[in-house]
């Protein structure tokens, strides 16, 4: 953790992170990116993109092989390890790639072998944490230009980030309240319901998408029926899962609304005051903006 | 000059087929100090013990040599016999050829010239022996129990009945303990307040018992025969005298709290009785809650608002029994005898996140639900959801909540649950023909008298769905709650809409079981479940000598155990009590004052509370052993950096002459 005059009340100025945005974040959740650079820059949070990142394996690696699935990550816990910073990781499924691989590194023997494997001598000294505890400091004064009064948000965590609680240690596995915690600093209003950390279905959609369907569906319509005017995530999988399925869920499961799924980067660079072009609102597939604009975000 | 006999066990082919008994009777025969050896194929037998009492007698024996089996074993019995003979009890010694020999070895040459080794060492030793005598000391005849539910109740009612004074001691306002709480009983379905308040009626009119409700017991001294204990007796504010338990006062008080006894479903005034039936049918006032109370705090200070004055319960008794003048007290009382009974309360389900973590209002644990089917209850015995006050159609029950779980440190089974659960389900049904219970379970435990009979009934004849698997996530959709499981059997995840979710918390020890164990000296496990001496052949006693232990304090068990174990207690303590005087056994520690320097590092390692300071003549302060504590163990004689102190029957020199005498063969 870089210095910070915590609880003081001084503006924090310094507070740089090792960035590592993962695959997705380079292509199809461009948007996570882009909001989370936009809102780190206007906290204060300055984030270094780690020059030779590699791949986390996602479920890929440690599903074939279990060195490469600590090999993979690995390699980038090395290069965090050497710039000496914290590490933040906007991706729950990378984040949780890293927390396993330093979890497992604890194992003397297994560290030596994964550092023969990298050519590299690693240490697990390195700090991990997801964008979402990095951004949720209460420490970090937050100017809200534009408070999301009136929105009801469904903070969703999926399980990635929470789980297994020995490995991620992020917050309460069943009913965690970070992300709630910070949707009420910025004005929103975080509904309490049951399914914050049920599975979206994650990768299973490529082979069996009539599952990811049923998953995904059950925690929509249930953030929907506790009063949820949109859902918000902190992970590209469950982003991709939720809101671009929602047709779907219309032809086989008879969902008959849409229901926009933010990244909880989009809705801190609202209330920040950029303009939903450039948060890349857009992007969407469930456009969220006619629900903004009533609400008057947009 | 001593004249030893060694008598050598066969023990049939025990030690006989390993070890060549003959040839060990012949070396005997040349050891130093030995003047008789011979053999015998049963020594502990009748002829076998005949044999070695004409031997003293024809022999002029001193001291005596028994190789056979353990001196666990027939110890006693050979003290007996050599005593018969005219020898002091403790001028006997016990080779171990069995266990420590012909058992763990099979070549019999090497385990023949072991024997001998081992006889040798024995007259080695018991040529060091001294005669020993044991004392005699009082007893107080009355016995103290320690909670006042059903185990303590029938316990106090045994001894009273033997003729024994007894003292009750109960922390709550009334004893009945959580009995009282039930509804009904599985398996017969008896009300269980119809069933258990004759019972504590029977102790507050029994001459013998004195009840103290609203205590605690606060310090225990002494030991077997002669305790001492400090009871706190908490201000009741009510004089009992005067009190007729007429119910003005309770039903005045404007103040309500969170009912403890209806597990806070209900409500009960800050002047109460917890619950209709209780014993004594008087009320106590809640200081912490009391108005009138909370002005005299305030009134100290005067800080912050002024509380409102209130004195209502004293204006309205008739007969002025209120005394606001009682302070705590502590009293101190001896007793020969204790028996603790504190009981059990349920596993707080809160921890387990996947249930709600204590969040939603319509899950509830079973002890609640027992409240809610109670006529008595804060519903009046109808079965109404906490959250809207509707009738639940579909109920869920979840097995094994605190019980057999490693993740929550509950790995026991707490045995009740499959049964009162089944009750549950019986009992919803009648309450409410159109309920659909469904039970999510582990195994279904019924083993005892009629239980399997009466859990079949539950899913035969009222129709309960028993579903094999956990319940993975319960979560809020809308008024009801949806319950994710999984049936193991037919291997898929089940889904139930469910109006109400019923939890099997276990059973764990009391708040502060093991400070009591503590103040009493006597063990716990990790689960603060207090330890019997023995789990199967001494189940009320423990290692502490005058304590006894009984019902759930031990460990998850129903009520018929519970009451067989309160009995099982009180007949040892009859047993302790009927005698006159204590026979304490020779065999402790003891110090030579010389050359003590009163460290105190044996008083440090005691396990038992043993060692005493004493004030010589010249106005040395040096330890003593309190023999009547002392159980022999030798922790004591380790931690004495002077050497001072030593144990009777195996002294530094008896034990070190048998060394010496092993080592030069």
């Amino acid at each position: 953790m870089a210095p910070a005059e915590s609880g003081s009340g001084q503006p924090v100025t310094e507070r740089i992170y090792s960035y590592y945005p993962g695959c997705s974040l380079h292509a199809t959740a461009r948007e996570y990116d882009v909001s989370t650079r936009l809102v780190c820059q206007k906290l204060g949070v300055e984030l270094r993109e780690l020059e030779d990142w590699v791949c986390c394996g996602a479920s890929a690696a440690h599903s074939t092989d279990h060195l490469l699935s600590l090999a993979l990550p690995a390699h980038t816990l090395k290069q965090a390890e050497e710039k000496g910073l914290p590490l933040a990781v906007p991706c729950a499924m990378c984040y949780s790639r890293l927390r396993f691989a330093l979890h497992e590194l604890q194992n003397k023997d297994t560290l030596d072998l994964v550092s023969r494997t990298i050519g590299k001598e690693l240490s697990t000294a390195v700090t991990v944490k997801h964008m979402l505890q990095v951004l949720a400091d209460e420490d970090i004064p937050l100017p809200i230009v534009k408070p999301l009064s009136g929105l009801k948000v469904a903070c969703y965590y999926g399980c990635l980030l929470v789980r297994p609680p020995e490995v991620v240690g992020f917050d309460d596995a069943e009913d965690p309240q970070t992300m709630d915690h910070l949707m009420e600093r910025l004005g929103a209003e975080a509904i309490d319901w049951g399914l914050k950390t049920n599975c979206c279905g994650a990768g299973v959609a490529f082979a069996r998408l009539d599952v990811v369907l049923k998953l995904s569906h059950r925690i929509l319509s249930l953030a929907q029926k506790s009063g949820a005017d949109c859902v918000a995530v902190a992970c590209p999988m469950c982003h991709a899962n939720l809101d671009m399925y929602q047709k779907d869920m219309t032809v086989k499961l008879g969902w008959k609304t849409e229901l926009p799924v933010l990244y909880f980067t989009q809705l801190m660079g609202l209330s920040l005051g950029f303009s939903p072009k450039e948060l890349l609102l857009d992007k969407h597939i469930t456009n969220p903006l006619p629900m903004l604009r009533e609400k008057k975000l947009a | 000059m001593s004249r030893i006999g060694v008598f050598v066990c066969h023990c049939g082919t025990n030690i006989g087929g390993v070890v060549n008994v003959p040839e060990v009777v012949e070396a005997a025969r040349h050891m130093p100090l030995v003047a008789y050896a011979d053999e015998n194929k049963y020594t502990c037998s009748e002829v076998g013990q005949a044999s070695i009492r004409d031997a003293i007698r024809e022999q002029r024996l001193d001291r005596v040599v028994i190789a056979s089996c353990s001196p666990r074993m027939h110890e006693n019995t050979f003290r007996r016999t050599v005593a018969a003979a005219g020898l002091n009890p403790y001028l006997l010694e016990i080779s171990n050829i069995r266990e420590h020999c012909s058992w763990v070895h099979s070549d019999s040459k090497d385990a023949t010239a072991k024997a001998i080794d081992l006889v040798s060492m024995a007259v080695a030793k018991v040529a060091r022996h001294e005669s020993l005598f044991p004392k005699q000391v009082g007893l107080t005849k009355r016995a103290l129990i320690i909670g006042g539910g059903i185990t303590g109740i029938q316990a106090a009612l045994d001894i009273a009945s033997a003729g024994h004074e007894v003292v009750l001691v109960e922390k709550e306002p009334s004893i009945g303990g959580r009995m009282s709480q039930l509804d009904k009983t599985f398996p017969t379905l008896d009300c269980s307040a119809c069933i258990l308040t004759p019972k504590m009626v029977d102790v507050a009119q029994h001459p013998n018992i004195t009840l103290l409700t609203y205590s605690e017991v606060k310090e225990v001294r002494g030991f077997v025969g002669n305790f001492e204990v400090d009871i706190l007796k908490k201000a009741k504010m009510v004089d009992y005298v005067k009190c007729t338990g007429c119910g003005t006062c309770w039903q005045a008080c404007p103040e309500r709290i969170p009912s403890e006894f209806d597990m806070g479903l209900g409500s009960r005034p800050a002047i109460y009785i917890p619950f209709a039936q209780a014993v004594p049918n008087k009320p106590v006032i809640d200081i912490a809650n009391c108005r009138y109370e909370k002005y005299l705090k305030w009134k100290e200070t005067e800080e912050g608002p002024e509380p409102p004055q209130c004195r209502i319960c004293e204006g309205v008794c008739p007969t002025e029994a209120i005394d606001r003048s009682q302070k705590d007290e502590i009293i101190t009382e001896k007793f020969g005898a204790v028996v603790v009974t504190t009981g059990f309360k349920t596993f707080d389900h809160s921890v387990y996140g996947e249930y709600g973590g204590g969040r939603y209002p319509d899950v509830i644990s079973s002890l609640e639900l027992e409240r809610l089917m109670s006529a008595a209850g804060p519903t009046g015995g109808e079965v109404l959801r906490p959250s809207d006050g509707s009738h639940p159609k579909n109920v869920v029950f979840i097995q094994c909540v605190g019980s057999r779980d490693d993740k929550v440190g509950r790995p026991y089974c707490s045995k009740v649950c499959c049964m009162y659960t089944a009750k549950h389900a019986i009992m919803l049904r009648e309450h409410d023909s159109e309920v659909q219970c469904y039970v999510f379970y582990i195994d279904v435990r019924a083993g005892g008298k009629d239980f399997e009979e009466f859990a079949r009934r539950a899913q035969d004849e009222t129709g309960a769905l028993y579903l094999r698997g956990r319940v993975s996530q319960i979560y809020q959709e809308g008024k009801n709650l949806k319950v994710m499981g999984e049936d193991s059997l037919i291997g898929r995840p089940v889904e139930i809409e469910a109006d109400l979710v019923v939890l099997a918390t276990g059973m764990e020890p009391s708040d502060n079981a093991d400070l009591i164990a503590q103040k009493l000296n006597i063990s716990y496990n990790t689960y603060n479940f207090l330890i019997e001496a023995h789990p199967k052949l001494r189940p009320v006693e423990t290692q502490t000598d005058g304590i006894f232990v009984a019902g759930t304090c031990v460990g998850p068990r129903d009520i018929p155990d519970c009451v067989a174990h309160g009995g099982a207690a009180a007949a040892k303590v009859v047993a302790l009590l009927s005698q006159d005087s204590l026979t304490t056994d020779p065999l402790t520690s003891i110090i030579d004052p010389m050359k003590c320097v009163g460290c105190f590092a044996c008083k440090e390692v005691c396990p038992f509370n043993a060692i005493e300071e004493q004030i010589t003549r010249d106005k040395r302060t040096i330890a003593s052993i309190n023999e009547s504590l002392c159980k022999g163990c030798g922790l004591c004689i380790v931690a004495c950096r002077p050497g001072a102190i030593n144990l009777r029957g195996f002294t530094s020199q008896q034990l070190l002459s048998e060394v010496l005498t092993l080592v030069r063969g």
